[in-house]
């Protein structure tokens, strides 16, 4: 049965089994890889996408559920890079192996849009179900805080044009 | 100097084929061989099989490892691009093929990619920027001595002419690369890259989500499959409702795969190839297989454990060390200490799962492997499938996360063995969490019997070890031995150690520091309880132990001064003088070990509550890995995650056996570190006048017993079993 719903700004319909978990949906129908498997039990975070802005975990998500809803994958993040946690990332090398950055970073991203500037209790909060098997936590809470000043200064900086000033 | 001398591409060929001498040249050679395939076009040069400069001004340097998380197709490219003299923002990084006999070994494991690259990679850099060199002499007709290069341009000092790299590539390619060891290297103060933090190359595709990793690897016509196997190791397929199955929604086919009983081999199972991996997972619960179980799955956790007990009461099957008469020793000791300690079998849980694509066609079996040891892959598919081993080309993908899991190529062969049975169509095998937690090569498990004397003045006089590990015929299982110049050995005068060996079916490998990581912890503790037995401060202690005089001479063990140097270090960062004022329920510990190659010495500090409930408040680390640290980013990188992986390993991990087959099967019952748990680590270097060693592994060994020490400091309690999770921490 077609199941309609946003990704990433654009509507896509797809025809599968409506129990498929939309983590198979993303990455082998729509061809999204950035979202990734890592327990297939909302265990370990590696399939954080968001849903209507909120983290979810994918891949227990039967795909009749997002119906007609907004998702939002790492893809979708920043057009271009750009994103003040996508450029802190690169800035302060969090990765280590990579493959669970996708659902730090949409967890992250969640969190910054709810508290501008968190402290590490609301880090640890918001990522502490995302499994980093490398454990580049440490980085991860660094990069996190840059990223909330990186948006504050894009901020003063997008204000100040506003205001004319340069 | 080199002598300009124009030739056809051809003959450049076969002139560097005929310069071999020495091994490095050796190797080299076969490089020059592979240079040719790199080229586009006549005007490109490519000095060696690890530089391209095109004439439109592009640099590529090869990285040549398998890349899981250990940065090491960031840091090879470093170390080309220093002695080429380039900037890094001007040079692009692609990753090889796994082909030996163009780039030399491919290998991730063992933390050797540093000490075995770190003069070669620097040399081909310098053999090419010594042909640009040559060039730009030979075009301005003036001698090379009076040629300067930095940021991709050769200048001639005296006028004050350059010419870029690029404009220079045509020239080059026609000049005889000169011998790689009589280029001059720089000076290690003249370095503009190494030693500089260098972002990993692949950050910017993470952040973005592009496909990167084995499970994204996308073909046209792909199928996937699902591979089960027996739940007791290597059992056999009795029967399977593989008809049933094929009839399901999106199932391309359904077979018995037959495997041997080699466990690093294909072993059998049932294939399910379809049109997305969803569909063949949910054809998996339709599955009916009776398994053939055979004789392992009389093995239990439980079992090893009581079959431990009673080898360790007896007399030790074999002797991996004897030094002085330790039973004399004990004997006239003025104190005795005897302790038994055990650790769990462990799983790597990479969190990307084991998994790998293959696509056979046109007398080729082409393969997408996050192989660690992609040589040993092509050689398990071509014995295993009956192919010529020329006839397999292996891609090298990012794996998400290895740690030693993906030394091990059963993932390879299986992906390979469904592909030929669907000749034409690629396919990508992905298994489940479940399959790879339960089909992983465990860290061995591990019982000690230990029984030490001290003199009257306290030092150590006699060690007496009996190790019960696995394996038969007098053979260690994998990763389940004991080096006989294991610390403390050579440094006690009567030291004797044995081992005896239980018989198993259960596969064990290599996991992040084999045999170290569990070592450490045990003789790193115990040394502890000598320590207090002797009334000696443990960092002292330890260090008096390392100045005593080794026993006999050991090529290639540790050096007992570089150990000192870290931990005396790690002794001052750590501020280890203010233990004594700390409250109680908050305590410091100390372990170091040496392992390939790295001296590291690490102190935890660790607060229980009366109720147990532990908190590692920070680590402190103090590491001997030489005089350069090549990427200082992804030097602490590797450190913090050895450090909390070490953590993470004491806290709650253990894998076990029941009738032959794991427990465990996914995180909920194999926890991961979390973000909460990671304390704080501090690294330093101590950097000795040595040549730059690994950082994958050493830094991990050291945290566990530091950390079980710190709770015996705050509790009183000696951790001598893990994990901690089965241990009562509480105090009052």
């Amino acid at each position: 049965m077609p199941v309609t719903f946003s990704v990433n700004g654009s509507t896509r319909t797809v025809d599968v089994p409506p129990e498929t978990p939309l983590l198979w949906v993303l990455r082998d129908v729509l061809d999204l890889k950035g979202t990734k498997y890592g327990c297939g039990a909302a265990q370990c975070g590696a399939c954080t996408v968001h849903l209507r802005g909120v983290p979810t975990r994918s891949c227990v998500l039967p795909v009749s559920r997002v119906a007609g809803q907004e998702v939002r994958t790492i893809e979708g993040l920043s057009p271009d890079g750009s994103h003040p946690l996508q450029r802190a990332w690169v800035e302060l090398d969090v990765p280590q192996c990579g493959y669970c950055q996708a659902g730090q970073l949409m967890a992250a991203a969640a969190l910054l849009a709810a508290k501008p500037t968190p402290t590490d209790a609301d880090i640890d909060e918001a990522l502490d179900g995302n499994l980093c098997r490398c454990a580049t936590y440490l980085r991860i809470r660094q990069a996190v805080h840059h990223a909330a000043s990186l948006a504050a200064t894009d901020a003063a900086g997008t204000g100040a044009r506003r205001r004319g000033e340069d | 100097m080199t002598t300009p001398t124009t030739v056809s591409r051809r003959a450049f060929i076969r002139v560097s084929a005929l310069a071999g001498g020495g091994l490095l040249l050796a190797a080299y050679t076969d490089l020059a061989e592979g240079a040719a395939a790199l080229l586009d076009s006549a005007a490109d040069f490519a000095p060696n099989a690890f530089v391209k400069i095109s004439s439109e001004g592009v640099i590529t340097i090869m990285a040549k490892n398998p890349e899981v998380g250990q940065g090491i197709k960031t840091m090879l490219p470093m170390l080309i691009a220093e002695e080429l003299d380039v900037d890094w923002a001007q040079v692009s990084v692609e990753q090889t093929m796994a082909d030996q006999q163009r780039y030399g070994s491919q290998v991730a494991g063992g933390s050797s990619a540093t000490p075995s690259n770190w003069e070669p990679m620097r040399r081909a850099g310098a053999v090419a920027r010594a042909m640009l060199v040559a060039a730009a002499a030979e075009t301005w007709k003036v001698p090379t001595s009076e040629c300067r290069t930095a940021s991709g341009v050769v200048t001639h000092t005296p006028t004050g002419r350059t010419a870029t790299y690029a404009s220079l590539a045509a020239t080059a390619a026609t000049l005889t690369p000169p011998d790689p060891a009589s280029v001059a290297l720089k000076d290690r103060s003249a370095y503009r890259i190494i030693g500089k933090r260098t972002s990993q190359v692949d950050n910017p595709a993470i952040v973005t989500g592009k496909p990167l990793f084995g499970i994204d690897v996308s073909l046209p016509g792909m199928r996937y499959a699902t591979f089960v196997k027996c739940p007791v190791f290597a059992g056999k397929v009795a029967t399977a409702n593989v008809e049933d199955l094929q009839r399901l929604p999106g199932i391309t086919k359904a077979f018995i795969v037959r495997g041997g009983t080699q466990l690093t081999g294909l072993l059998d199972g049932v294939a399910i190839v379809g049109e997305t991996w969803w569909a063949t997972q949910v054809a998996r619960r339709r599955l009916r297989v009776t398994w053939d179980e055979g004789a392992t799955a009389e093995q239990s956790s439980e079992g090893f454990a009581r079959q431990a007990a009673t080898l360790g009461a007896q007399a030790p099957e074999q002797t991996l060390r004897s030094d002085g008469d330790a039973t004399a020793a004990l004997a006239a000791a003025a104190k005795v200490v005897e302790a038994a300690y055990e650790y769990p079998f462990l799983s790597h849980a990479t969190l990307e799962p084991q998994g790998a694509t293959a696509h056979f066609h046109d007398g080729i079996m082409e393969l997408w492997t996050t192989s660690q040891t992609p040589q040993g892959a092509r050689q398990l598919v071509a014995s295993t499938l009956g192919l010529d081993a020329a006839s397999i080309q292996m891609h090298m993908v990012r794996g998400g996360g290895g740690f030693g899991r993906r030394l091990t190529n059963d993932p390879v062969v299986e992906a390979a063995a469904i592909a030929k049975e669907l000749a034409g169509t690629p396919v990508k095998l992905l298994w489940s969490r479940e399959d790879d937690m339960t089909h992983d090569f465990y860290r061995p498990a591990g019982w000690h019997f230990l029984k030490a004397g001290l003199d009257a003045r306290g030092a150590l006089v006699a060690w007496q070890n009996h190790f019960v590990s696995f394996g038969s015929g007098g053979r260690f299982a994998s990763s389940a031995g004991l080096g006989a110049n294991e610390f403390p050995a050579r440094f006690v005068p009567n030291y004797s150690v044995g081992a005896s060996l239980i018989p198993f079916g259960i596969p064990t490998g290599a996991l992040r520091a084999p045999t170290s990581n569990a070592i450490a912890f045990v003789f790193q503790s115990f040394l502890d309880e000598l320590a207090e037995a002797a009334g000696a401060d443990p960092i002292q202690f330890r260090l008096d132990l390392l100045s005593s005089p080794p026993v006999g001479v050991a090529q290639g063990t540790m050096d007992a001064g570089r150990m000192r140097g870290v931990l005396e270090k790690v002794r001052e960062v750590s501020g280890w003088a203010r233990r004594a004022a700390l409250p109680k329920g908050t305590g410091m510990g100390v372990g170091f070990h040496f392992s390939h190659r790295g001296y590291f010495a690490e102190v935890v500090q660790a607060t229980v509550t009366p109720r147990g409930v532990l908190t590692v408040d920070k680590v402190w680390v103090a590491g001997d890995v030489g005089h350069t640290i090549i990427n200082p980013s992804g030097a602490e990188q590797q450190v913090e995650g050895s450090v909390l992986d070490g953590i993470s390993e004491a806290l709650a991990q253990a894998i076990t056996i029941s009738g032959g087959a794991v427990e465990q099967d996914n995180f909920d019952m194999f926890p991961l570190l979390s973000m909460r748990q990671a304390p704080p680590v501090e690294t330093h270097w101590v950097l000795s006048d040595n040549p730059p060693t690994g950082i994958g592994e050493p830094a991990l060994p050291p945290v566990v017993p530091a950390l079980t020490n710190a709770i015996r400091a705050a509790t009183g309690k000696r951790i001598r079993a893990l994990p901690l999770s089965k241990a009562d921490l509480s105090w009052s």
